[in-house]
Parts: C-alpha cells; sequence; structure tokens
C-alpha cells in the first residue's frame, strides 16, 4: 500500500470517528426537540405549574435556574479568577500552594452530591440560612470554583512571561502589567473556563436538592432566602416522582434546559471570539 | 576611569543560588556615549544590564552584593521608587517583544501607564520617539496597525522607540540585532549613534564587530569577571589583556 493511500485511508478513519462524536449529540438534541417542542408555547415558559405540575408551565424553574446560576456567577467569578490571578502571577512555588493547588485539583474530583450535602450541612444548617438561593448559590459556586480557578490559571499562564518583563521594563507596576497586558490577553479563556463552570452549575441537580431547590413552589422568590424551583430538579421530579406525567411536558423542560445550557455556551462562544478578534494582532 | 561617569557600578557581586553570575564587578559608564558590554556567552552582561533597571528584583533565590550608583545615588537603597527607576533607565531586549495592541499603544504604553494623559503631548512623544528610532516613516501612515504586523527589524525599532518615549536617561539594550537582518542592523546602530547624543547608552552587541563599530567604550566580560574596559578604540585594537586580544581575534567565542 502506498504511503499517500495509507495517508487517506488514515484521514477517512479519523473523520468516520470524529463523526462518532458527533452522532450521540446530533440525537440527543434531535430527540428532545422532536418530542419536546410541541409542548414548549409562550404558555409553559410564562405561566406557573398546575394540576400538580401537570399541566401550566415551569415558569419559576426558569427563573430559579437563572438566578441560581446568576448567584453562582456572582461568588464563583470574583473568587475564582482572583484566586487564578494570585496563583498564576504573585504566588511562589512553596509547599503552601502546591497545597492550594492540591486542594483544587481534588475539588474538581469531587461527585456533586458530597457537594449538596457539605452545602446542607455549611450553608443551610450550620450559618442557618436555610434552604434558599444564597445557600444553593454557594454550594454551586464551591462546585464551580476549581473550574474557574485551574482553566482561568491555564490562560494567564499561557500569556507570554516576556510581556510582564517588557511591562516592568517600561516603568509598570507588577499590577499595572497584570491589568493591563495580560489580564486582557487571558481574558477569552478566563471567559471559557467561567462559564464551563457556571454551565454545569446551571445544569446540576445534585448540589441544590438539599440547599435550595423546591418540589413544587408555583410563586416567584421574593429574596436569596426563598427557596426556588429550578430546570434540572424539576426535570427530575416530573420525570420519577409524579405519576401520570405527559411525557410531553417532560420533554419540553429537557428541551429548554438544554436550550438555556446551550445558549450559554453560544455567548461564550461570540463573546470569546470577539475578544480574540480584538486581540489578534 | 571616565571624567563624567553616569552610572557607577561598585564591587557588584551576584549569584544565582550557587551559581556565580557576577564577580567583583566595577565598572564606570560615561554619560552620552555608547559603552558596549561583550563577552562569549553566560559572561554576565545580560545580568549586569538586568541589575541597572532592577529588572532581576524578582527573580527568586539570588543574592547581590556591591552597589550600584546612578547620578551618585544608589539604586539599590531603600525607598527607590522602581518604576520610576525603570523609566529613567530604559531597556530593549534580544528579541523583538512588541506588547500585542498597535504601534501607536506599544509607543505610548509606558507614558500612559506614567499617567501622561494629554492627547496632543501623547502625539507629540510618539512622534518624536518613532523618529528617534528612525521608524516614524515607515510606520507614519500604519500607527493604528497591529505592532505584529510589521518586520523583525521595524519592530525591534519599534520596541526601541517604546523605550525612548519615556523619555529615559539611559538606555540598555542587549543584543537588539540578533534577530535582524543586515540592513535592519544598520538602521538599529544607525540610530543608536544618533541617539548617543542625547542618551548613556550601553550595548550587549551581537558580534565583535558589531561592538567594534559603535563603542565609544567597552568592557570584556568573562565568566562572570570584569577583564578589562576602556575606550573602545583601544580595546578592539590593543587589548591588554590576553584574553581579550584572543576573543577579539577570534581564537574563542
Amino acid at each position: 500500500m502506498s504511503q499517500q493511500l495509507a495517508q487517506k485511508l488514515g484521514f477517512v478513519l479519523l473523520g468516520l470517528l470524529s463523526l462518532v462524536v458527533i452522532v450521540p449529540i446530533l440525537l440527543v438534541i434531535g430527540a428532545i426537540i422532536y418530542s419536546g417542542l410541541p409542548a414548549v408555547s409562550w404558555e409553559f415558559l410564562s405561566a406557573m405549574p398546575r394540576d400538580g405540575m401537570r399541566a401550566g408551565g415551569i415558569y419559576p424553574a426558569i427563573v430559579g435556574t437563572i438566578l441560581l446560576t446568576l448567584g453562582t456567577g456572582l461568588v464563583a467569578i470574583p473568587v475564582g479568577v482572583g484566586a487564578a490571578v494570585y496563583l498564576s502571577e504573585y504566588a511562589q512555588d512553596n509547599v503552601f500552594t502546591r497545597a492550594i493547588r492540591l486542594a483544587i485539583v481534588n475539588l474538581a474530583s469531587i461527585p456533586s452530591v458530597v457537594y449538596g450535602l457539605f452545602g446542607l450541612g455549611l450553608f443551610v444548617l450550620l450559618l442557618q440560612f436555610g434552604t434558599s438561593i444564597l445557600a444553593g448559590s454557594l454550594t454551586l459556586a464551591i462546585m464551580t470554583l476549581p473550574v474557574i480557578i485551574s482553566t482561568s490559571e491555564e490562560a494567564l499562564r499561557a500569556v507570554p512571561m516576556e510581556y510582564r518583563t517588557v511591562s516592568e521594563s517600561l516603568g509598570g507596576t507588577h499590577w499595572q502589567g497584570i491589568r493591563r497586558i495580560v489580564l486582557p490577553q487571558a481574558l477569552p479563556g478566563i471567559i471559557t473556563g467561567v462559564i464551563l463552570g457556571l454551565l454545569r452549575a446551571a445544569g446540576e441537580t445534585a448540589p441544590i436538592l438539599f440547599t435550595v431547590a423546591a418540589f413544587f413552589l408555583p410563586r416567584l422568590p421574593q429574596s436569596p432566602f426563598d427557596q426556588t424551583m429550578a430546570l434540572p430538579y424539576h426535570l427530575y421530579v416530573i420525570s420519577t416522582q409524579v405519576p401520570a406525567m405527559p411525557l410531553q411536558i417532560q420533554h419540553g423542560t429537557a428541551l429548554v434546559l438544554l436550550a438555556f445550557v446551550l445558549s450559554m455556551n453560544l455567548v461564550a462562544t461570540l463573546i470569546r471570539s470577539y475578544f480574540r478578534r480584538r486581540r489578534e494582532w | 576611569m571616565v571624567d563624567n561617569p553616569k552610572i557607577q557600578i561598585r564591587d557588584v557581586s551576584y549569584r544565582y543560588g550557587q551559581i556565580e553570575a557576577l564577580s567583583r564587578i566595577s565598572l564606570d559608564v560615561p554619560e552620552h556615549a555608547v559603552t558596549v558590554f561583550f563577552g562569549p556567552a553566560g559572561g554576565g552582561k545580560t545580568t549586569l544590564l538586568r541589575l541597572i533597571n532592577r529588572l532581576n528584583d524578582r527573580v527568586g533565590n539570588t543574592t547581590m552584593s556591591g552597589q550600584i550608583l546612578i547620578d551618585d545615588e544608589n539604586i539599590y537603597a531603600p525607598g527607590v521608587d522602581v518604576p520610576a527607576l525603570r523609566r529613567r533607565v530604559g531597556m530593549v531586549f534580544a528579541l523583538p517583544l512588541p506588547l500585542p495592541g498597535t504601534v501607536r499603544e506599544n509607543v505610548l504604553y509606558g507614558p500612559s501607564l506614567a499617567g501622561v494623559r494629554s492627547r496632543s503631548r501623547l502625539d507629540e512623544m510618539l512622534q518624536t520617539s518613532l523618529e528617534q528610532a528612525a521608524l516614524w516613516d515607515e510606520v507614519k501612515d500604519r500607527l493604528d496597525q497591529p505592532a505584529s504586523s510589521f518586520s523583525g527589524g521595524q519592530q525591534q525599532r519599534l520596541c526601541i522607540a517604546r523605550s525612548l518615549s519615556l523619555e529615559p536617561e539611559i538606555l540598555l539594550l542587549d543584543e537588539p540585532t540578533s534577530g535582524l537582518d543586515p540592513i535592519s542592523t544598520a538602521k538599529v546602530e544607525h540610530s543608536l549613534l544618533e541617539l548617543k547624543k542625547q542618551y548613556t547608552i550601553i550595548l550587549v552587541p551581537h558580534s565583535v564587530q558589531q561592538g567594534a563599530r559603535v563603542a565609544d567604550y567597552a568592557a570584556f566580560f568573562l565568566m562572570g569577571e570584569l577583564i578589562e574596559s576602556g575606550p573602545g578604540a583601544d580595546l578592539f585594537t590593543q587589548a591588554k589583556d590576553k584574553r581579550t586580544e584572543d576573543y577579539i581575534t577570534g581564537r574563542f567565542g
């Protein structure tokens, strides 16, 4: 067999393999859209659930998920990006910072239900936030932190060391170099990490199970100390806990959750490509 | 040694961990002249340059002794404003290292950090420093284009202009032409000869020939020691030390 033929065959094979990756995604999305779309109407998106959630809409769950995602971001983004800047730009390489890094890696591998129990113990019970958006957001934020920290640190480290040296040689302080050169350069990577983390938070069920999620609450939360419904938990509930649940509503809910997550992903991609274009020098 | 020392290096020793990079260097650098630090790699030239604007401050596990004086003031004295010092002592690196951004942003990076806001003042700085670096004519219509879209030689002159925009007193150049073609090199050398009227320049040349071409004063470094120093015309033609002569004539490199 000639080398060229072998190479062609190789490429075809690799192409087929990557097709294998796409197929399940398309199937999942296709199936959900096919069976869920008929359920999605303006009423479905904007009305309270009725008849033991067998009819009406999922409005409070949508609002709840948006609020939880925002709350998570509010806590996790400053803490996570700040920690990443510290680790990448200021921290010396010593036992202390190695311990921090080890902790971050380990945090990332903890199952989400364990975060849920931790949040229950710390925020709900010990700090007496109760089952609330505050407790849920904090729990999700802790779960999200490792992703944000490690991707942001990676992005910061990818900025050439020379830029920092040049900035200093021009009379910039350490922080000026970080703010004017390093952070803008790392921003696309940081945004990716942030969105990845928040996406995971938006779709998780276990961490909110004990900390915030309401089984059935046909009104909107009034304060951070209120419970709320949330899409992933609602989906879990109507799929397993409610008898005689119309399949359409389950799939419609799944579709909305999927659309929420995918559109966040899309926004992230747009922001990233915008910044990447801007810094393409 | 020289009549009008701008920089006085007094008995400076420097170690990276256990490795001695500079061993008891004492040297005066004259004002408004090109002083060349030359010698084989690993001789301590770059380290000494970086000490003159304290760029090595954040390098860990190092020890320094001795003093470096600029205008008779010890730059390592406690309380010295290091960013202000670096505005007085510009640095150009071996590779052209434009910052991300346009020509304008690059040149004005230092002044804007220093808090210059006046638009007309900034425009003036932009033009003056680009002219001094012999780059103005080539980029005056492309000031808002990305710095990375220019050739290596233009980028390196941009880096020189970037240092000049701070109106420093001293310019340190660490093999600034090592990545450049002969024509760009000639342009950079030519602008150095212009610049020395206003600035005190220390150059680490990328070849002995370049050193000989531009040196008013020269200092030969070998393995962390200053072997000899003196007016360039003398040093490059009749070195006193055998090692200097061997290096200049190419017996080792």
